[in-house]
């Protein structure tokens, strides 16, 4: 059996993971603290 | 760790640690799989597919490690009510609950070269799959409660309770006869030969601190949401 498959798919669902969840973590946190900065300024 | 009980303070560290950290990781994960992949030789009895250990264990360790994180930050909430444990708590509960998915889905795909099936109901993968549906409750806990501006006591004593699981994960192995190995390092021990163990601490460390990173980024965001809460909440009464 060719093993090749298998190692590709289990690293392209791991890189796919961790980079989705390093971007959407990335994008919520500056959302948010724009949005906290935004606010502040506010009269 | 009552210094961070000031958020500002946790802030003033936590805004120049987060790219050290989510660089530092990026650098060793690329330098950890790409030596996994393609300079480290395959096992006698495994082949090629051993090379599927570089991500599995790492989101195993990342797994358990998280929940471990949930279980100490929920004590300090629930014993030294610090302010920042039950937003480290929460920020924890969805990385770990992705990489203990990771971990499932790529032991599942090296069981299948390997062992001959996807899927077997032996103690180490239940109890991994148990981890799994713990993470879910939890993060339905901690939202249901922070929707009402409750301090989630209730998913902190989830998280406490839930730690039970972690060392039946551990001793699965020992305590059941499964069909997963037992372990292959410890500090006594071990039976992974050199040439192929190396990338395997590269890979801890790296997923580690990125895994660091990501806590940090999601703490930040749930501080500033409260933040805007906290505004909003004196605009309205003022």
């Amino acid at each position: 059996m060719n093993h090749w498959p298998f190692i590709i798919a289990a690293y392209a669902i791991t890189i796919a993971g961790l980079i989705g969840l390093t971007l959407a973590s990335f994008a919520a946190m500056r959302r948010a603290e724009a949005a906290a900065d935004a606010i502040r300024k506010k009269p | 760790m009552h210094i961070f009980a000031n958020p500002n303070r946790f802030l003033g560290i936590a805004r120049p640690l987060t790219p050290w950290l989510a660089w530092g990781g990026v650098l060793l994960v690329a330098v950890a799989l790409a030596s996994g992949l393609f300079l480290t030789p395959p096992e006698r009895l495994q082949g090629e597919s051993v090379r599927i250990m570089y991500v599995h264990v790492p989101a195993a360790w990342l797994g358990m490690g998280g929940w471990t994180g949930i279980a100490i930050a929920s004590l300090m909430q629930l014993v030294w009510r610090h302010p920042l444990a039950a937003v480290a708590a929460r920020a924890v509960a969805f990385p770990g609950a992705l990489f203990t998915a990771i971990c499932l889905v790529t032991g599942s795909i090296w069981g299948r070269p390997t062992w001959g099936t996807w899927w077997v109901w032996d103690g180490r993968l239940t109890s991994m799959l148990v981890l799994l549906f713990l993470y879910i409750a939890y993060i339905a806990l901690a939202d249901a409660s922070s929707d009402k501006g409750g301090s989630s006591r209730v998913a902190a004593i989830f998280g406490l309770v839930g730690a039970i699981n972690i060392p039946i994960i551990k001793y699965s192995v020992d305590w059941w006869n499964t069909l997963h190995q037992t372990a292959s390092i410890s500090l006594t021990k071990n039976t992974i030969d050199g040439s192929i163990l190396w990338p395997l601490p590269i890979a801890l460390i790296g997923f580690s601190l990125l895994f660091g990173a990501i806590v940090l980024m999601r703490m930040r965001a749930l501080l500033a949401e409260a933040r805007i809460e906290a505004r909003l909440k004196r605009m309205a009464d003022a």
